[in-house]
């Protein structure tokens, strides 16, 4: 997987929440038997108009977004289904960072990120960055009133650097002490996994026999 | 204190605690399909690794298979993907149930089939309704591509633990209503994020008297609240399941004995502490139908479509897109939503009973004129049953098609799509823009609701239907 230490480029908002993964990347992408070439399906049905033409409308099509490499979003980003396209998706399409809002709802938390996206993303990656509702919201209110963002994502420090026109937002987000160190260095998970070998042996050695099926129909 | 049945599966399960604060857990059952696992597989050939227990694996193929034909794959690329899955498992030695083969099906489905699935028990799969496995009292949820990676050369995963959440059903049913409108109900009231970090624990009177197919209804569509997977506790229903018929794979003899101690112990202590609780009273539940682009998007079927600012866990701005892309006016009644498709089958609603009672209520009757139903069973096992009770003739006499196992319609990535417009009841599990074909209507539905919506041709209370059988 790629490190990650700090990343600087320009910003994309999608001002929508609940942005599942079959909007990240149409079913029809999903037939490929490689890890690349993903880019083309990002957004697809949003992006393009049902003759194949680019939807205007859509923000991403903005040339002001062009060559983005933060996308802001909403809650909830990446739920469905476990599709690690999803992540190859954003990330050929040009992104190596995405922010999104938790939000407290009726005194329930809703998470920035589904959980199997998110965890694709940190073995790919691509950082995730949870955003304050209130951050999320000066972020929106900057890009309707400037036409360009600019972003700086620091790691070590955990602060997200948003500028545009003259004006400067720093925020500071949160991140599991855990994926921090991996996206830092960029470990190769299974072979860390494969280092425990014999603790994985040792345990397969307790398992209950009857665990391991012995098919009666072969 | 007492342990969770979570808690105690996850405990008999921990091989260590890692540096990173998270622990590498040991998975008893992985299952494989052909669209989320090729580049695992190539990812295992690019660093010359193996697959560490074969034995433990087990692929079928079922996203990309026409249903119509058992031998010919029109679209390359769905041939190619089909065709890579096959090579995988030949070159390292992965038992498949391939097309053709009497117990392919839905990878959800041939599980508990063959008694893969049991209580107790890991279980892993690149695909997030794996949460359907948990109605044995497995810990089972859905993994990405690099995880299968993971899983395939180590036969664990590093996990954080997440947090419990108690389901609480209490009352009963009315005739008509079923699981799938009590899982409906519970991702209206909490949201489609509203388990997210959790596992269900799904328990109560309601849940305890469900059929062992009902409680797979309810178990898969926990990842559409969110959650990470959701359990019920192993009980006396479950053991039937597993020993009443010929489960090839499940223990037996000695081993089954060894294994009851273990499965009888796995129910949540009294003293045990969840995270969370919610209680969900069903006597008064009436069907329920989705009515926008997310699972949380749901009214009852004797309600009505709901306005921007009415439905507490969607933004307005959600409600009037879904409203439009969904062709629909707030307001209206949802019995006045008229139907071009009907489709009963997936990973959700496509087993044995699920068909059985469809079938009782199309039985001598039509579909409506110019509406077209297609009924998927979700395995080959599930197929050949069917026939020999003579259910195919039901359907087809109705006017309905019937067709060879597959994921089919649940989303289109085999020939069998919705039109863009086309709206369709659907007993499936996500209703997301686009999911059945692009520009498809989806609404989420029970067996039941969906059979006399087909024979109404637009939404009906199934419960008076059954009042007057
Ligand atoms: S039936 Fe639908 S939800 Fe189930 S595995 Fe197939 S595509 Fe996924």
């Amino acid at each position: 997987m790629q490190a990650f230490t700090t990343h600087k480029g320009k910003i994309a908002v999608l001002d929508r929440a609940n942005i599942d993964t079959d909007q990240i990347i149409p079913k029809q992408f999903l037939k490929s038997i490689k890890k690349t070439g993903f880019e083309e399906g990002l957004f697809f049905d949003w992006k393009k108009k049902p003759d194949g033409s680019l939807d205007p409308d859509f923000p991403l099509n903005r040339p002001a977004f062009r060559g983005a490499s933060i996308l802001v979003a909403r809650n909830n980003f990446g739920c469905g289904s476990s599709r690690e396209h999803a992540v190859w998706a954003v990330m050929q399409g040009g992104f190596r960072v995405v922010a999104a809002p938790g939000l407290e709802r009726e005194g329930q938390k809703i998470p920035a990120f589904a959980d199997i996206f998110a965890g694709n993303a940190v073995k790919n990656g691509l950082l995730t960055v949870e955003l304050s509702a209130d951050d999320a919201d000066r972020i929106f209110r900057l890009a309707a009133a400037a036409p360009e963002l600019e972003g700086e994502v620091n790691l070590p420090s955990q602060t997200f650097r948003v500028s545009a026109g003259g004006k400067e937002m720093v925020f500071h987000f949160q991140i599991d002490p855990g994926v921090k160190d991996y996206l830092l260095k960029g470990l190769d998970e299974i072979g860390l996994t494969l280092e425990k070998k014999e603790a994985i042996g040792g345990f397969e050695g307790r398992r209950a026999p009857w665990l391991t099926p012995s098919p009666s129909t072969r | 204190m007492g342990k969770t049945l979570f808690e105690k599966i996850w405990d008999a399960h921990v091989v260590g605690e890692l540096e990173d604060g998270t622990v590498l857990l040991y998975i008893d059952r992985h299952l494989v399909h052909e669209v989320t696992s090729p580049q695992a597989f190539e990812g295992l050939r690019l660093a010359g690794r193996k697959v560490r227990r074969p034995d433990l694996t087990f692929a079928t193929m079922d996203h990309n298979v026409p249903t119509d034909n058992r031998t010919r794959i029109e679209d390359p690329v769905s041939r190619a993907q089909v065709e890579a899955l096959e090579e995988n498992c030949r070159d390292f030695g992965v038992p498949l149930f391939g097309l053709g083969d009497p117990n392919q099906g839905i990878v959800h489905m041939i599980g508990p089939e063959l008694g893969i699935t049991l209580p107790g028990t890991t279980i892993v799969c690149g695909d997030s309704h794996t949460s359907t496995h948990g109605a044995f009292g497995a810990l089972a949820f859905g993994i990405g591509t690099s995880e299968v990676e993971h899983v395939l050369a180590t036969q664990t995963l590093r996990q954080k633990k997440p947090g419990t959440m108690l389901v609480e059903f209490t009352g009963r049913l009315q005739r008509g209503v079923t699981s799938k409108d009590m899982v409906l109900k519970l991702i209206r009231t909490i949201g489609t994020a509203g388990g997210t970090g959790h596992v269900f624990e799904y328990a109560g009177e309601a849940v305890r008297r469900l059929t062992m197919e009902e409680r797979m209804t309810i178990c898969n569509m926990s990842i559409e609240a969110g959650a990470r997977a959701g359990l019920i506790a192993p009980d006396e229903s479950t053991l039937a399941y597993i020993t009443g018929a010929l489960r090839p794979y499940a223990p037996r003899g000695k081993e089954l004995e060894e294994a009851l101690a273990w499965w009888k112990s796995l129910p949540s202590d009294k003293d045990a502490k969840f995270d969370r609780r919610i209680t969900i009273d069903v006597s008064d539940l009436p069907p329920q139908v989705s009515w926008g682009t997310n699972p949380g998007m749901v009214v009852d079927v004797t309600g009505r479509v709901p306005s921007p600012g009415e439905t507490p866990n969607n933004s307005p701005a959600d409600v009037e897109r879904a409203l439009e892309y969904m062709g629909l006016k707030a307001g209206t009644p949802i019995r006045d939503i008229k139907l071009d498709t009907v489709f009963l089958g997936s990973c959700t609603n496509a087993r044995i009973e699920d068909l059985r009672r469809a079938a009782a209520i199309m039985k001598g009757r039509k579909i409506a004129r110019g509406l077209r139903m297609l009924v998927v069973p979700g395995s080959e096992q599930v197929r050949l049953q069917a026939e020999k009770e003579g259910l195919d003739r039901i359907f087809r006499d109705a006017g309905a098609e019937w067709r060879f196992a597959g994921c089919s319609m649940c989303l289109g990535m085999n020939p069998d799509q919705l039109a863009p417009g086309e709206r369709c009841a659907s007993t499936s599990n996500r209703n997301f823009e686009g999911r059945q074909g692009k520009g498809g209507r989806t609404h989420l539905v029970s067996p039941e609701t969906a059979a006399a919506a087909a024979l109404a041709g637009h939404f009906v209370d199934v419960r008076e239907i059954m009042k007057g059988a």
